[in-house]
């Protein structure tokens, strides 16, 4: 690898880092007129800067804007890179394809969102279905998308069982262990996870895309 | 002279309002309710058909805030008007819709039933600090169609205190009004002399729901007082900023005004919330920050520069247990509400943001409440002199000298708050003898006392039937035969 290539893919990374859309979508697009393969310049330059603040969110040397904003330029950057993938013929590897949604009867997002951006930051596919959606919408999306997980929040003791009608309902239909549940919230307990049969939980966003990789097998 | 505590400059109030009237017009107010966009649209309110965010011009929130009422009381069992909403009063409740309750002896957080919300009612009811009850937990132990009027019922069951109250829907707001004018003989009565105030939510950012402006429109109507309760979240569902933060809450009460105030000029609603900071490492709401409490006196201070009535949400803690961190927290909080003059504070008794509740912190925030009241009570002269005359000639030049002069004895009890037992201010040694409790340790016994000591209000036999009746018939078509048995009204 040249040096100048090596010092374009540390670029890629630090403008992750510092969250700059700007930046990581000229280096994108430099990074084509070099003719530096694209997957090269996901998987070697941007993709180590999601990891890098990935890893210092679970510290707590990183914070929730720095996670988002990261995210951004992350997905700025594969924007650019993503027609030239195309007419090479070629794909990045996508980690896996995710429904989410905030359940019936809530309205609380901030979380799924984060988890969201964070997913497709680290290559998931993700269809974000918004707020207060009942389980045939979710349901319904993922088998139009050929989903391999579904992510559910709910903020609310009272909107969290809702979680449990989805997960019964995709039983019922025999679309697991095909699709994989993930379920998130304030609310939510490892304890929950497991009596509702999801496949599991996370904290936060970080440990979200864990555990989405895990339940892929990719990690 | 009483002390206050005022962050912003009359020029930064005069550029919030200014901005909040440019919020209003764009980005707009999105209004998810029919009927209060059609109340809207008959002012000449421009909606968007697809996404219902609406333009409100600065004249109908002036018209609004005209004819909102400046003060109004709310009224315990007796008829009292005992809670003053308005002015710089001063009044503490206990938070409200905790979902868990603390268990003092395996400090789990227990999910909560009917049992903890009485048990939180008798010891809120004994405690002169709590102006007024709160439904301050859900109880799981009913089916949700009815969570929010049982909780109501159970209240008005076991206190005489005026209520600050919530409904979950637009159905349930008009069972609980209709519960309420049942309870007080009518719909009048229940409007005139209102026992109970009901907290309705916009959602941030600048949204105010179905529901939330659902239930502005039926209590509009009913006449029983709303309030606002605007929940940005500094950072991420609203500006990082304090300024921007309580920018967007006038916004949002500016808009409930208005719908408010469209359906019924001059039916009582407050300008509340419970903003709070965005934690950037866990994602979480802390109640317990000292920026949640200035942004809670920022925006009140905003409200008084209208003369509206306030109300915030304070003397909480994030902590999980009754511990150092619940005190300070919750102590600190409730000081600067107090100093900032807000006429209702909720919060008390909370942890966890506001999930779970506790009796035993019920006890021991009515002590840092009592702390702040009697900080904005003030020091005051009480005597012509301040102190040449307190020197007379048996005056010995010994410790006890003021001891014995018989204005101390007439005095003391006005210049010093007399704490409970929570508060400990024994000798070591008496310390150690009494068991060397903590103060929760300490906190649990003065439960105990109070759950003893309590004894159901006299209610008027045939309220307490129709009230019985109205809660089965709702309970009937939840599903269930019968409600959970309550101790306090097993026959004899």
């Amino acid at each position: 690898m040249s040096e100048e290539i090596e010092k374009l893919f540390k670029d890629m990374a630090q403008s992750i880092i510092d969250g700059d859309s700007d930046i990581s979508v000229e280096l994108a697009q430099k990074s084509i007129e070099m003719s530096v393969p694209p997957l090269d310049a996901i998987t070697k330059g941007f993709v180590v800067g999601v990891n890098y603040i990935g890893d210092q969110f679970g510290l707590g040397e990183a914070f929730l804007p720095e996670l988002v904003m990261a995210g951004e330029a992350m997905k700025a950057a594969v924007a650019v890179l993503e027609p030239e993938l195309i007419k090479l013929g070629e794909a990045r590897e996508i980690m896996g394809r995710v429904v989410l949604a905030t359940v019936e009867g809530d309205i609380h997002e901030i979380g799924k969102t984060l988890v969201g951006t964070m997913l497709s930051a680290s290559g998931f596919e993700v269809v974000d279905l918004g707020v207060d959606q009942p389980a045939d919408k979710i349901i319904g999306k993922a088998l139009e998308i050929n989903a391999d997980l579904i992510g559910m929040s709910a903020l609310l003791t009272t909107t969290m069982v809702r979680q449990r009608e989805v997960i019964e309902e995709l039983d019922k239909e025999g679309l697991r262990p095909r699709i994989k549940v993930m379920v998130g919230g304030a609310p939510i307990t490892r304890d929950w996870a497991t009596k509702i049969k999801a496949d599991g939980t996370s904290e936060d966003a970080v440990g979200a895309v864990a555990l989405a990789k895990q339940l892929m097998g990719k990690e | 002279m009483r002390p206050k505590l005022t962050l912003l400059s009359d020029e930064i109030i005069a550029r919030i309002l200014a901005e909040a009237y440019e919020l209003l017009l764009k980005p707009g107010i999105k209004v998810q309710n029919e009927e209060a966009r059609e109340m809207l649209r008959r002012e000449g309110v421009v909606i968007d058909p697809e996404t219902h965010v609406a333009q409100i011009p600065a004249s109908l929130v002036q018209r609004a805030l005209e004819s909102v009422p400046r003060e109004f009381y709310l009224y315990d069992y007796d008829g009292n008007p005992t809670v003053h909403y308005g002015g710089d009063s001063v009044h503490f409740d206990p938070g409200s819709s905790g979902i868990a309750m603390l268990n003092p002896e395996t400090l789990e957080h227990d999910t909560t039933e009917t049992e903890h919300l009485i048990r939180l009612l008798k010891v809120a009811e004994q405690i002169p600090e709590y102006d007024a009850q709160s439904t301050a937990v859900i109880c799981h132990d009913v089916p949700r169609e009815i969570q929010d009027s049982y909780r109501l019922y159970l209240v008005l069951l076991h206190s005489k205190k005026p209520i600050v109250t919530g409904a979950f829907t637009n159905k349930t707001v008009q069972e609980m009004i209709d519960m309420l004018a049942l309870f007080a003989g009518s719909a009048e009565v229940a409007r005139k002399n209102p026992r109970a105030i009901f907290d309705v939510c916009p959602a941030p950012p600048l949204i105010w729901s179905n529901f939330g402006a659902g239930n502005l429109i039926a209590l509009a109507h009913s006449g029983i007082p709303a309030e606002i309760v605007s929940v940005p979240l500094s950072g991420a569902a609203a500006p990082v900023t304090m300024l921007g933060t309580v920018t967007q809450h006038t916004a949002e009460c500016f808009a409930g005004i208005v719908i408010h105030q469209l359906a019924k000029p001059g039916s009582p609603i407050v300008w509340g919330g419970a903003a709070a900071i965005f934690d950037m490492r866990k994602g979480a709401t802390p109640m317990g920050a000292v920026e949640t409490a200035m942004l809670d006196c920022s925006y009140a201070q905003v409200a008084k520069t209208l003369n509206m009535p306030t109300h915030t949400y304070l003397g909480a803690t994030d902590s999980k247990l009754v511990d150092a961190q619940a005190g300070l927290e919750s102590g600190i909080s409730a000081m600067i509400g107090a100093l900032s003059g807000i006429n209702m504070i909720s919060g008390s008794g909370m942890l966890d943001f506001l999930a779970c509740h506790s009796a035993e912190k019920l006890v021991l925030d009515a002590e840092g409440i009592a702390m702040a009241k009697r900080l904005i009570g003030g020091v005051k002269q009480h005597t012509d002199t301040l102190a040449t005359g307190f020197y007379d000639d048996k005056i010995n030049f010994k410790g006890g000298d003021f001891l014995k002069q018989k204005i101390t004895m007439q005095l003391f009890r006005e210049e010093q708050h007399l704490p409970g037992s929570v508060i400990d201010r024994d000798s070591t040694r008496a310390w150690k003898a009494a068991g060397s409790l903590d103060a929760f340790g300490r906190a649990k016994l003065r439960v105990q006392e109070l759950l003893a000591s309590y004894s159901r209000p006299e209610l008027d036999p045939n309220q307490i039937e129709r009230l019985h009746s109205y809660m089965l018939d709702l309970a009937r078509k939840a599903g269930i035969e019968e409600l959970p048995r309550l101790e306090e009204y097993e026959p004899a």
